[in-house]
């Protein structure tokens, strides 16, 4: 339990530890915002959660591979109200499919599949990529993960991007050579995901958190 | 809006004469001085705007590297941008427990000039957003180089050096940073022997002729003692720049740098 909890556990979130990256950040960003998070490689642990957060960085191909075992219990969150969180590669990862895969000669790689699109790169040569550093969020639709950041900047590094077949789920924009969409969500809003970190996005960053913590709040 | 320019304080860790942690700030690489606390700098830096932080392990010893994973560990507990760990990186055993520390990124220089299938080994392993490759560039002017610049009318090419400057490589900056960001170097930061602890301004030529040979972003670094320096550097093709001592010495704040940068239409995060 963190010394610096700023609110009352209101939570049980569990954080998908499929063995990609640093966890820790996006665990202590989840105990400020008021969730009590379980770190777990076990896919039946999802099942008693408030929420699910799927973290990730790295390549599609590696991510879903390495996420396989979970694939089954995620598909369940996602059917249930359970506020399923992706964030990064992990939101990349709960469209169909990526580019990505097929560039790095992995043939096609299956996404989980939970919001119909793929993702594509960055091709402006002007660009560099990744796009990395801090960029402007601008709230196209309402959601309550996106409360009170329209405007706001987060911190992104990829050189991927979601585009959903369905513009109603493109929660946010953000500008870079184009806009691109910056945070995702499905038809009942409660699948969705960030290609920020908002673990790494300072006040605003947090400010989601906390908004999905209440959000998981909400469905206990 | 679009991508905002990032400014990025460097914080020097070194071991004081009891084994705690310390920030010391240094002159071309040597004439350290005792700045502060590692944590409480982050914490402080963080409230003023800072946009991502660089800590370097200056120790370059067994304890250091321990000491340096706690001091991450304690300022990512605290702080919420990304960080850059750097120092003594030699293999992917070493990226992986920086990066357990909560380290977003590793900065590597010495290690992936002995053996540059670091690079390639690091960035598949963990991906190519986590491996910075940092080098020390030391003007030459000799005809020993690949890519020369013009420097007050005379030509010279970047040489990579190590330990501190001390010893060359003779290997061309641009060609090395060409090879790393080949090789799966996410980001490469761009130290000039020449220009640290000058506060005369960043090495623009050597800035310049590295943002001109690669598409990875670039953080510029040494020499920083005005914010006018920064806005050179972002107009030289840098995506972000980075300062030590006027932020230790509280010659000038990140808020009053940024504020700087702003009136001066370099985008920044407000």
């Amino acid at each position: 339990m963190s010394t610096h909890a700023t609110r009352e556990t209101t939570a049980d979130v569990v954080v998908v530890d499929y063995g990609l990256g640093n966890l820790r950040s996006v665990t202590r960003g989840l105990e400020r915002a008021g969730a009590a998070v379980e770190v777990s490689d076990d896919p039946d642990a999802l099942d008693e959660a408030d929420g699910v957060v799927l973290p990730g960085v790295g390549a599609f191909g590696d991510g879903m591979e390495n996420a396989g075992p979970f694939r089954e219990a995620l598909r369940d969150v996602a059917d249930s109200d359970t506020p399923l969180f992706g964030i990064c590669l992990g939101m990349q990862m709960l469209l169909d499919t990526s580019e990505e895969a097929d560039r790095e000669g992995q043939g096609d790689v299956e996404g989980l599949g939970l919001i119909p699109g793929t993702n594509v790169r960055f091709e402006d040569p002007d660009l560099k990529v990744p796009h990395m550093g801090w960029n402007e969020l601008r709230v196209e639709r309402d959601h309550p993960l996106v409360a009170g950041v329209d405007g706001e900047y987060a911190y992104f590094v990829h050189s991927y991007y979601a585009e959903p077949e369905d513009p109603n789920h493109v929660v946010t924009t953000t500008e870079y050579g184009a806009d691109f969409a910056s945070v995702v969500a499905n038809d009942d809003g409660t699948v969705f995901g960030t290609q920020f970190h908002p673990e790494k996005s300072g006040e605003t960053g947090l400010r989601i958190l906390r908004n999905y913590v209440d959000l998981c709040a909400a469905e206990s | 809006m679009t991508l905002t320019k990032r400014v990025i304080p460097c914080i020097d860790v070194d071991l004081d004469e009891n084994g705690d942690a310390a920030v010391y700030t240094g002159v071309n690489f040597e004439d350290l001085e005792y700045t502060g606390d590692p944590v409480e700098l982050a914490k402080k830096y963080n409230e003023a705007g800072a946009d991502e932080f660089v800590f370097l392990d200056i120790t370059a010893s067994a304890d250091g590297r321990e000491t340096m994973l706690s001091v991450v560990e304690d300022v990512a507990d605290e702080v919420f941008i990304p960080l850059t760990v750097g120092g003594g990186i030699r293999d992917t055993d070493d990226i992986k427990e920086t990066l357990r520390a909560g380290a977003d990124k590793v900065s590597i220089n010495t290690g992936a000039l002995e053996r540059p299938e670091l690079i390639t080994e690091g960035a598949k392993a963990f991906g190519s957003q986590c491996i910075v490759i940092s080098v020390d560039a030391r003007r030459r002017f000799d005809e020993q180089g690949e890519h020369y610049a013009q420097v007050d009318g005379e030509s010279c090419w970047f040489e990579c050096t190590v330990k501190g400057g001390r010893e060359g490589t003779g290997i061309d900056v641009v060609e090395w940073a060409a090879e790393a960001e080949e090789r799966g170097a996410g980001e490469l930061f761009v130290n000039s022997i020449d220009a640290d602890g000058t506060k005369d301004g960043y090495d623009l030529p050597l800035t310049s002729a590295v943002c001109d040979a690669v598409s990875t972003p670039v953080i510029a670094s040494s020499g920083c003692g005005e914010p006018e320096h920064m806005r050179e550097a972002f107009e030289s093709g840098a995506d972000a720049a980075l300062a030590a001592s006027i932020f230790h010495f509280e010659e000038y704040t990140i808020e009053e740098v940024k504020e700087y940068l702003d009136e001066h239409d370099v985008p920044v995060r407000l």
